[in-house]
């Protein structure tokens, strides 16, 4: 019997009992709709996720304080005094340029309006290192940070909730937390992100921050960002913080009490957190087509105690253990390769509308079908109809010819 | 006339099966020489052993002891699937309810033997010519429910002929049709067992059936009654 033979035979007898057959592969179908679905969606967010984490902007290092690893004593702010000596091109080569901010959340308001938004106070050089652009206006200059200026920048978003447009605001005076502040400029948009969009901020002198809006204490700052040369020089620059840190903060001796991150550590500790999500997800999907599984072996079962005698017949003119055992697993290979490619049809489908619905609901957010999944799908579907197969097709092939003619 | 060859050559045949607690002693001892081209008929009452003598013969039983050889091949000691190759290369088999495959329609159920031999040159042609054989060359793409009983035990026949066997088996081959049907059947045995030479296994209640072959084996628990008594 050969293979073209084989796959005739059991679509003849699959057809015999087409609302079975339907019925059977539906487990597999939702199993493998299920898994593709999913795949396509964990795929979707991974993307989006890496995408808004490499729109932060390029050569960047993030020093936050404290240690995320281990516990330190005396643990020390990062303070103003950090910022110059890193900025000192002498002792740190290999960072362009220096930009420390307070950060909080605050309430903003116009002529009625408010809106909650996060407001971070800067000094001048945030804007290159975080590669700003603007609509309109300029930004925070030398004298605003000297002056502790009651000056802002709003956000695209911030400017849509407050004045409905993005253009002829400057000049305009809004309230934040009951203060007035004069508006500087607006931001250009810089797309959401998974960690809240980044243009729902405004941007305020940091010592107009950290004295009259955030109340912090003397000079500290909650983060550094620092702007590496260039790309290959990201290692480098994060050394030269460290050593600095470790001087100033004395602690050469025992654990940092700092921590730095690259924009490559952020895309690791987001690809990794997106592969787990991924993988919780397709393991989810996974227990369906499980599910599946058996509802094939469960029917082939059924079918060869009700073909007992066929079985019997086929063994009495010549067929060998091999040819029963081939037909079964083709049979049943067969139901849950069609329930794989009817599935990726269905998930397909799933994942397109999910699309939709979160592009409609305002995310940008497109769930991809990779040709690896798809893959992954048939592969997978096989071979739970080969392994569930296994079983019923090795009962048929032992059974004994006389036994199998002999039953009604 | 030339002395024939020996086909079935059967030596001390026993055959035990396990019942539950009971031990059933089915064969006691059984000898059975057939020669090529003769026709037999095997009877005897129920639980005589004549099912098991015809399952031993036809290759689908191993005896418990005792030498069978086929064609002068050792068959009693083989696997289940060198005893396959020699099913589908020296035994044909009818059966008194047919065996057909339901779905499949007369052709493909013939080229059965064919398909588990791994023939596929000239197979349709030998399907259709061994159909046409048995005078069904005009219902070969029907399904045996689109056949009457007796057309049905027909494609049987082409099926159990279609590999050229040394031995065709028949197990109450006229059980289940009406007597016309059933004298057709048997004449159209008994023609080819004339036209091929093949050798003929009848088993049966019937006595007349029994009465058209040349020599009749009766059983009796498990024992050949008498000695075999040659007719004619």
């Amino acid at each position: 019997m050969n293979l073209t033979q084989s796959i005739r035979e059991a679509l003849e007898s699959l057809s015999a009992n087409k609302l079975r057959a339907a019925l059977t592969i539906l487990g597999i179908v939702i199993g493998v709709a299920a898994v593709i679905a999913m795949l396509a969606v964990g795929t979707g967010a991974q993307d989006t996720v890496l995408g808004s984490i490499s729109g932060i902007g390029t050569n960047l290092l993030f020093v936050f304080q404290g240690n995320f690893q281990q516990d330190v004593r005396n643990e020390q702010p990062l303070t103003l005094g950090d910022v110059e000596a890193l900025a000192d091109v002498f002792q740190a080569p290999h960072i362009e340029s220096v930009a420390p901010i307070v950060s909080g959340n605050i309430t903003v308001s116009y002529e009625g309006e408010s809106t909650g938004v996060e407001v971070n106070g800067v000094t001048p050089e945030y804007e290159s290192v975080r590669n700003y652009g603007l609509l309109e206006g300029s930004f925070i200059n030398d004298d605003h940070v000297n002056g502790r200026a009651s000056v802002v920048l709003l956000g695209p978003e911030v400017a849509d909730k407050l004045f409905d447009r993005r253009e002829f605001i400057v000049g305009e005076t809004i309230r934040i937390d009951g203060a007035p502040f004069r508006v500087i400029g607006v931001l250009e948009p810089k797309g959401g992100g998974s960690f809240g969009s980044q243009d729902n901020v405004v941007l305020v002198p940091i010592t107009t921050a950290r004295v009259r809006l955030l109340n912090r204490e003397r000079d500290h700052v909650d983060v550094i960002f620092a702007q590496a040369v260039d790309a290959a020089s990201v290692p480098l620059a994060n050394e030269e913080i460290a050593q600095i840190l470790r001087t100033r903060h004395r602690t050469e001796l025992g654990a940092d009490d700092f921590t730095i991150f690259t924009q490559e550590d952020f895309l690791t500790v987001a690809g990794t957190i997106t592969n787990v999500f991924t993988i919780f997800l397709g393991g989810i999907a996974a227990i369906s087509l499980l599910v599946g599984g058996i509802g094939i072996m469960n029917i082939m079962l059924v079918s060869v105690t009700e073909r007992t005698k066929e079985i019997g017949l086929r063994k009495a003119v010549g067929a060998r253990k091999k040819d029963i055992l081939v037909q079964f697993l083709t049979e049943s290979i067969l139901l849950s390769l069609f329930g794989g490619i009817i599935g990726i049809i269905f998930g397909w489908i799933i994942s397109a509308v999910v699309g939709r619905i979160a592009s409609a609901s305002g995310t940008p957010f497109s769930p991809t079908v990779g040709i690896d999944a798809i893959l992954l799908a048939t592969i997978f579907s096989t071979a739970v109809g080969l392994f569930f197969g296994i079983y019923p097709a090795n009962r048929a092939a032992g059974l004994e010819p006389v036994e199998a003619l002999r039953y009604e | 006339m030339a002395k024939k060859r020996t086909v079935i050559d059967a030596r001390d045949i026993t055959k035990f099966y396990q019942m539950g607690e009971v031990e059933v002693k089915a064969l006691r001892g059984v000898d059975v020489k057939i020669k090529e081209g003769e026709v037999v008929s095997i009877m005897g009452p129920s639980g005589s052993g004549k099912s098991t003598l015809m399952n031993v013969i036809g290759c689908l039983d191993r005896p418990t002891s005792g030498e069978y050889y086929l064609d002068g091949e050792l068959v009693s000691t083989m696997t289940d699937d060198e005893l396959a190759i020699v099913r589908n290369k020296k035994v044909g088999f009818v059966f008194q309810n047919f065996n057909l495959l339901s779905r499949s329609n007369a052709l493909i159920n013939v080229e059965l033997p064919l398909r588990y031999a791994g023939i596929t040159e000239g197979r349709h042609a030998k399907a259709v010519e061994a159909l046409t054989a048995v005078g069904l060359g005009d219902r070969i793409s029907h399904k045996p429910t689109e056949l009457s009983g007796g057309q049905q035990q027909r494609v049987a026949l082409a099926r159990a002929i279609i590999n050229n066997p040394s031995i065709i088996m028949a197990d109450e081959p006229t059980g289940n049709l009406d007597s016309k049907s059933g004298k057709e059947i048997m004449d159209l045995l008994l023609k080819m067992n004339k036209e091929s030479g093949t050798t003929l296994i009848i088993v049966t209640h019937d006595p007349k059936i029994a009465k058209q072959t040349e020599r009749v084996i009766e059983l009796y628990d498990g024992l050949v009654k008498g000695k075999g008594k040659k007719k004619k």
